[in-house]
């Protein structure tokens, strides 16, 4: 690879390598002041041309690394950085084996963690990078990582891809956090927001998790909130994990206890001022 | 009806937690979790010592526990079918 990129989120360290420059200029712009990793790298993402003459004619970037699905399409040269996004997702997806993996967004505040998981188009990335310059600590959107052997979240607090009409709301921040606009993706426009620096500074310290909130949004929703049991939280974490299967009984044991002694509910909401309203609610009697 | 006589994996093979009246397994021999309702945590326990046939289990379970059940026998059998497909249970 003729340029590389070295970058720690969390636990999790990268290696970035790409046959151009742009995408890992825009990516080290967008991740200005994460550390660098202290030794090897454990996950390695490689975009590099389809097919060597393609970086020619019409450059498209191939995700390769660890892991590689087959429908990870080629992009064209100007979303490298997706590209790298969707890479570093995939490999954490697929090879981390130290936490348990939850797709789930996770905030700290007072020292303790909310952990939000939905099914795409729940609004968790979104809420979480708004709660997130809102007086809460962003520990991540994507991947919440749940220690093993204590009660306890790491942060994995990589930026958020903002999709669409979320991109406006946040308008505000220090244009530095924001990446390239990137229009015409798989998943419309989107653009990427750097979290705070407190969140990228703190990205070493974990939480115990204190609530577990299943947020769930949609225009025509009458905004409310319910219990969710502990057998229910279960299995929908189970369906939120990316490697609970691979763990065998360390996931087994980590999430029982999760869901044994931390209280779980769902919201519905129509918007972000709604949501906020219940999580602050919920946050005062959790 | 199911007919013959089941048994289970040795109660060590699996990793069982309570949570608000389910009980979530973990087969260590499969790797799979199932999350089962009464009374088919009550059904394995009943057999963790013997293999039994359906009659003697619900005989067994009916010891501490009332089956709110016309046909006991038949209730447990359907069970046991289900808890057989989950590979928790095996006839013969």
């Amino acid at each position: 690879m003729r340029h590389a990129l070295r970058l720690r989120v969390g636990p999790a360290s990268f290696r970035i390598g790409s046959e151009w420059r742009r995408p890992l200029e825009a990516l080290r712009q967008l991740y200005a002041g994460y550390p660098e990793p202290d030794g090897a790298c454990e996950f390695t993402v490689r975009l590099e041309a389809q097919r060597i003459w393609r970086r020619w004619l019409r450059p498209a970037v191939m995700i390769a690394g660890d892991f590689v699905l087959p429908d990870a399409a080629p992009l064209p040269l100007a979303q490298g950085l997706l590209a790298a996004e969707m890479g570093m997702n995939l490999q954490m997806a697929l090879g981390q084996r130290r936490f348990l993996l939850l797709h789930a967004a996770s905030l700290e505040r007072d020292g303790r963690a909310i952990l939000m998981t939905g099914e795409s188009g729940a609004g968790k990335s979104t809420l979480a990078a708004l709660l997130g310059e809102r007086g809460w600590r962003f520990m991540g959107d994507e991947f919440a990582l749940l220690d093993l052997d204590e009660a306890l979240l790491h942060p994995f607090p990589r930026a958020v891809s903002l999709k669409n009409r979320a991109i406006e709301l946040f308008a505000d921040v220090d244009a530095a956090r924001l990446g390239p606009v990137l229009t015409g993706t798989p998943k419309g426009t989107i653009r990427h927001l750097r979290p705070q620096s407190e969140a990228v500074a703190r990205m070493d310290e974990p939480a115990p998790p204190a609530l577990i909130l299943f947020p769930r949004f949609g225009a025509d929703l009458e905004p409310a909130t319910r219990l969710v049991g502990p057998a229910e939280a279960f299995m929908r974490l189970t369906q939120a994990s990316t490697n609970y299967v691979a763990l065998g009984e360390r996931g087994f044991e980590a999430l029982t206890r999760l869901v044994a002694t931390v209280p779980a509910r769902a919201i519905d909401y129509r918007n972000l001022e709604e949501a906020e309203i219940l999580i602050a609610r919920l946050w005062g009697g959790a | 009806m199911a007919a013959g006589r089941y048994r289970s994996d040795p109660p060590s093979d699996r990793r069982s937690v309570e949570l608000e009246g389910l009980t979530i397994v973990y087969h260590r021999r499969s790797g799979l979790t199932h999350i089962l309702a009464p009374p088919a945590p009550q059904i394995l326990e009943a057999l963790a010592d013997a293999p039994a046939s359906a009659a003697e289990i619900a005989a067994r379970i009916g010891e501490r526990f009332e089956i709110n059940s016309d046909d006991p026998e038949a209730a447990i059998a359907t069970r046991l079918a289900e808890l057989e497909a989950a590979g928790l249970v095996h006839r013969g």
